[in-house]
């Protein structure tokens, strides 16, 4: 006869036990019992006497039970898990908080005029439900296109010396294409000014804007393709040539199709880094507040110097505006940065 | 004999073979060569040009535009700038973007390398992705936002925490005041500007501590030392550098910051040093601010004071990028 042997069951020693969830969660009840009493009884007060006080309370008993526990090594352990929670925290909870603060102060102007309408009839106290921003979103669109348009060949063709003919300028090109992206947005904006405005057209315009724009835009458009270009094997290549094809073919025809989803994300970063660019065009593109679809003469509005204008007006109706284009700006934004993330994970899939 | 002969005379003639680019490839790498010196060209451009352009005043100020802090136009009946008297001088500008972005790094840096921390070595895999999209989007929000959203939302706060910092600190030199005014102070500029920077010195110290080497931090594991024990002995030593890197290139970005820091820090023409008072300036801002007002010499004056800031934010982001890449690599 044969006895049946239970199998064993199957063990998790990396997850944590119900008496350790237990005693986690005891700790931070501890902790917020604690805060809750010190800010009812001694004179600090505040969201922030809160804060601070269920941290080191719950640092303090964290440490107390490691040190009981496991000694001195996992008390300094779990004192540095605290300072890690915390420090995520700090960094994430403005996000949050900017999310939250656009969308509750942004969301009442939001109408369907807003976008069938300009400002051009509207005072800065009219009520908010009056004017839109019909010329703004207009302007931006232009404004990036055009800087799109000449910002893609030349950071698209930088991506492609850095990756494919590394020549000797290769380790300069790089450089300064990371001095670039550090230029001031406000130095890009005097720079259009003092070589194209002054000396070429003496008057504010769109194209003008979106020169400055292409400067922000190239590097960001430089270094994503150059990152993509990288990704694509070497064996492509190597398959281009051995085929026949020159050089030119071989990255025309084999490395940039096989790259072209990580080639369109990085085009959208580049548009979402300019997207919501102030400074250069409150100084280049005199903000207009009717539609102006000529980008070579007039003042042209944008969603950035929309914001700008409303919040420096100061009435409450526009500041209301204001949050209202942030809105809008934001939403925006988040739109292709979603979009330029869907495109770069489905390239790893691929 | 004659078969043999007749058998050479088959053999094809040598071939040259050669590596010298057809003439398509001639072409295609002269465009792309000319497209990737494009960058060189545009920031020689901006050099030039704003020295072009600002050079009068530099001419007439010397080396007072940057050490002396008055900013006083005087102008003959035609307009023209009268030079012998007038000063610009943006010292305490210069000084007030410097405290700015030194109080941003100093109050970024530490979070972000906890967020790094966290994000390389506690967090689990879900969560880490979502973090990381996020902190990657903060990156690109646009800084009227946070201008806008720091002067309406953080302003009040960060003046309270100015408040407690000078009743609990107030015996250190710089938290020091002689006139309680806390609004829109260097501080408050700072934690804006510090907001707006986590998310790159974030990335980059992430990107350098998910470059420590597997084995060692195995091996560390294997010594039996915890998670921290680890990230002393093996991360830190290895991406210190990196994030020494990342820093500067925070600083450099929280330099050049312009609409965000207009919004909410004061701007006053005079030294200073106090970061919890309501006065402060910053190149960028004042640029912005005198921008509207200003007359065709004045602008000569702006384009000077961009070429300055333009020249500091590069050899900050030269110096930040030389340590970000030769970091790695290196540790005990």
């Amino acid at each position: 006869m044969s006895t049946l042997i239970a199998p064993p069951q199957p063990r998790k020693p990396w997850v944590a036990t119900p008496k350790q969830r237990l005693s986690s969660v005891g700790i931070y009840l501890a902790s917020a019992l604690v805060s809750y009493l010190l800010v009812a009884v001694t004179p600090m007060k505040g969201k922030l006497a809160y804060f601070a006080i269920f941290f080191f309370a719950s640092l303090i008993i964290d440490f107390v039970r490691s040190y009981m526990q496991r000694g001195i090594a996992s008390a300094k352990d779990a004192v540095a898990r605290g300072f890690v929670s915390v420090g995520m925290t700090l960094a994430v909870f403005p996000i949050f908080s900017i999310l939250f603060q656009v969308v509750k102060r942004g969301y009442k102007g939001l109408s369907f005029g807003l976008f069938t309408h300009d400002m051009s009839l509207t005072s800065p106290s009219d009520p908010i439900a009056n004017g839109g921003l019909i010329h703004a979103i207009s302007g931006t669109f232009i404004l990036v296109a055009i800087a799109l348009i000449v910002a893609m060949p030349i950071g698209i063709l930088t991506a492609i010396y850095l990756t494919e003919i590394r020549g000797k300028f290769a380790k300069p090109i790089k450089f300064l294409v990371q001095a670039m992206s550090g230029v001031p947005s406000i130095v890009a904006g005097l720079f259009i000014l003092s070589a194209y405005v002054y000396p070429v057209t003496g008057a504010l315009s769109g194209f003008a804007g979106s020169l400055a724009l292409m400067i922000l835009m190239i590097p960001t458009i430089a270094r994503t393709s150059e990152e993509v270009l990288l990704l694509i094997p070497p064996d492509l290549r190597e398959a281009g040539v051995a085929l026949g094809g020159t050089q030119w073919r071989t990255v025309a025809l084999v490395v940039v199709p096989a790259a072209k989803s990580g080639l369109v994300t990085a085009l959208i970063l580049g548009i979402a880094r300019v997207a919501g660019e102030t400074a250069p065009l409150v100084l280049l593109t005199g903000g207009g507040e009717k539609v102006n679809s000529n980008p070579f003469s007039g003042p042209m509005g944008s969603l950035p110097m929309y914001i700008w204008k409303c919040f420096g007006q100061g009435s409450e109706q526009s500041i209301a505006r204001a949050w209202t284009g942030i809105l809008v700006l934001l939403v925006i934004v988040l739109a292709l940065f979603t979009m330029a993330r869907f495109l770069s994970e489905r390239k790893v899939s691929k | 004999m004659t078969l043999l002969e007749n058998k050479s005379s088959n053999i094809p003639a040598p071939r040259e073979i050669t590596t010298k680019p057809r003439f398509s490839d001639k072409v295609f790498r002269g465009v792309v060569t000319a497209g990737g010196l494009s960058s060189l060209a545009i920031l020689g451009l901006i050099l030039i040009y704003l020295t072009y352009q600002g050079y009068d005043v530099l001419k007439s100020q010397g080396f007072s535009f940057i050490t002396g802090s008055a900013w006083n136009v005087f102008t003959d009946d035609a307009g023209n700038i009268d030079y012998t008297q007038t000063k610009f001088g943006i010292a305490a500008m210069l000084i007030g973007t410097i405290l700015c972005a030194t109080i941003a790094v100093l109050i970024a840096v530490p979070i972000s390398v906890l967020t790094a921390l966290y994000l390389s070595f506690y967090a689990p895999s879900g969560i880490r992705k979502f973090l990381v999209a996020v902190i990657d989007l903060m990156a690109a929000f646009p800084s009227v936002l946070f201008g806008i959203w720091g002067f309406f939302v953080l302003m009040p706060s960060a003046e309270y925490w100015g408040k407690l910092l000078h009743k609990f600190f107030g015996f250190l030199p710089f938290f020091n005041m002689q006139v309680p005014v806390f609004t829109r102070s260097p501080f408050v500029a700072g934690v804006v500007l510090a907001i707006m920077i986590i998310p790159i010195v974030t990335s980059i110290s992430r990107e350098i501590f998910g470059q420590t080497p597997l084995d060692r931090i195995q091996a560390a594991y294997a010594l039996g030392a915890t998670r921290w024990a680890m990230i002393k002995a093996v991360v830190i030593p290895y991406g210190r550098s990196g994030v020494v890197g990342g820093a500067m290139l925070g600083l450099g970005r929280a330099m050049g910051e312009t609409v965000a820091v207009y919004t909410v820090l004061n701007i006053v023409y005079q030294i200073n040093w106090q970061v919890l008072l309501g006065a402060g300036g910053n190149v960028a801002s004042m640029i912005l601010l005198k921008f509207g007002e200003a007359g065709p010499g004045e602008i000569k004056a702006l384009m000077a004071a961009g070429l300055v800031l333009f020249i500091l934010t590069l050899i900050v982001n030269s110096i930040a990028d030389l340590i970000v890449k030769s970091s790695g690599g290196k540790g005990r």
